[in-house]
């Protein structure tokens, strides 16, 4: 991914964190999978306002001992794959609402 | 269920989430089953600011899987209004309807809302014996014009067939019907006393012989042969088990706010117009009670041969008179499977033999005849 990347979460899935996974179902496929830590840190932050390498720098290396650099490829390779299920939306420009949740509890 | 929701559920129960909850919106409803259990007079429900702060409590709680029933769903004039709030909240929504009310643009709207799936109530695919069931003429033909509009939405359908004497001879016409419209049929052969503990209703089960075949049905049962097979035992494994997930990683509110263990479980735990969700969920000595029940403490299911394999439902037995005890239902059902006789069963069955044997007693027979 070159230049500003912005991911937001999509309307069309349920998300719940359970301690420290995010549950997430993706409807009407009724397909379930689970983000651990790092997955769910993303997940939650990806609001379509904060480009990920903020989100990276401000949320990833400052709850998990790791480096920009590698972080930013990890983030990178989770967004890709979130977003081929429909989970994330990826965009070079802000999303708004009402394509993603306003918020997402717990 | 999937292994990562058996995982998912293990994981709530260990950390003491309600995973599941079932909320009511209403109990007032545009059908009239014969079977119902429901009281279909408004005594009071929530308003729409009292379920939308309800829905904020229950995702604070971690509820993940919220299924929004009735009563009939759509006779809320705010339905969407609190179907949205609940997807903003982003719970994963199922819903219980009988989807005459549902046309294009509430099947769009649902659609649009990423409604995870719909489950709808169809009792046999011959207008006359649905609708008489439901008291209200052209309900089937309207029911299965929603199936069609919500199925070309791509939405998830089922259509839920609950049987009993009315329309025990149609299920296979029930199940080609799903086949036409590509919906899943699940098939339940159980009519609940009513909720205020009326029994009458069970007067409309199926019988023993039509239980039987039930079971035996090729397609209905996973594995006919696995589940009729006789009963071993319960193993030191299942004596640990718990019932169910009533009270555990479930549980059921009413339209007017109650807490119960499960829809099926009328034991009062608490009302969220009077407390937090949450400390019902964690503090209700009702819910903490159901919690510490495994099989052991049933002093005839631990030791009945069905103890491990029965699907006992705990709100039956409690409706029964007992939260520990057995549920009859669920004995005849085990022992439609296998043939093999509960200990409740057997009893009753000795029960009945000793009056029999008093009425033959020679005194009392001299007694009547004096």
């Amino acid at each position: 991914m070159s230049g500003k990347c912005y991911v937001a979460r999509s309307s069309k899935i349920a998300a719940r964190m359970m301690g420290n996974e995010m549950m997430i179902m993706l409807a009407p496929e009724s397909t379930l999978f689970t983000l651990n830590e790092v997955g769910s840190v993303i997940f939650n932050a990806a609001d379509g306002t904060t480009p990920l390498e903020e989100i990276v720098a401000e949320r990833v290396c400052s709850e998990f001992d790791v480096e920009f650099d590698v972080a930013l490829k990890d983030a990178e390779h989770i967004v890709k794959e979130l977003a081929g299920h429909g989970v994330l939306l990826v965009s070079d420009k802000p999303i708004n609402p009402p394509l993603a949740f306003a918020q997402v509890a717990r | 269920m999937s292994h990562l929701v058996e995982e998912m559920s293990a994981k709530a129960l260990k950390l003491g989430i309600p995973l599941s909850v079932q909320l009511d919106l209403t109990y007032r409803c545009n059908e009239r089953c014969v079977h119902c259990y429901l009281d279909h007079e408004d005594h009071g429900e929530m308003t729409t600011s009292e379920i939308k702060n309800l829905l904020d409590q229950l995702a604070e709680a971690g509820v993940f899987f919220l299924t929004l029933s009735g009563g009939e769903i759509l006779m809320r004039k705010d339905f969407f209004e609190i179907l949205e709030y609940a997807r903003l909240r982003a719970f994963c929504v199922k819903l219980k309807t009988n989807a005459v009310l549902i046309r294009e643009k509430e099947a769009a709207r649902m659609r649009d809302l990423g409604v995870e799936s719909i489950q709808i109530s169809i009792y046999s695919h011959r207008p006359e014996v649905h609708d008489a069931i439901t008291k209200m003429p052209g309900s089937l033909k309207r029911s299965i014009r929603a199936i069609r509009f919500l199925r070309s939405e791509g939405l998830h359908v089922t259509m839920a067939n609950v049987l009993m004497l009315q329309n025990i001879q149609d299920y296979p016409g029930v199940r080609a019907l799903g086949a036409e419209l590509g919906v899943e049929v699940t098939i339940d052969p159980t009519i609940t006393p009513r909720m205020d503990g009326d029994r009458s209703l069970l007067d409309l089960n199926i019988d023993q012989v039509a239980l039987e075949r039930v079971f035996r049905e090729e397609g209905l049962v996973e594995s006919a042969g696995e589940s009729c097979a006789p009963p071993t035992g319960p193993d030191e494994d299942a004596l640990n088990m718990l019932p169910c997930s009533a009270g555990h990683t479930a549980c059921y509110v009413s339209p007017y706010g109650d807490v119960y263990p499960c829809v099926q479980f009328p034991l009062p735990s608490g009302n969220v117009r009077q407390m937090k969700f949450v400390d019902i969920w964690r503090d209700s000595p009702q819910l903490n009670e159901v919690r510490a029940i495994t099989l052991r403490d049933m002093p005839s299911c631990s030791k009945c041969a069905h103890g491990g394999t029965c699907t006992r439902c705990p709100g039956l037995a409690f409706m029964e008179g007992n939260m520990r005890g057995p549920s009859t239902q669920d004995c005849e059902k085990s022992f439609a499977r296998t043939g093999i006789p509960s200990v409740n069963l057997m009893s009753k069955k000795s029960a009945v033999a000793g009056l029999v044997q008093i009425q033959s007693v020679p005194a009392m027979a001299t007694a009547a005849s004096a």
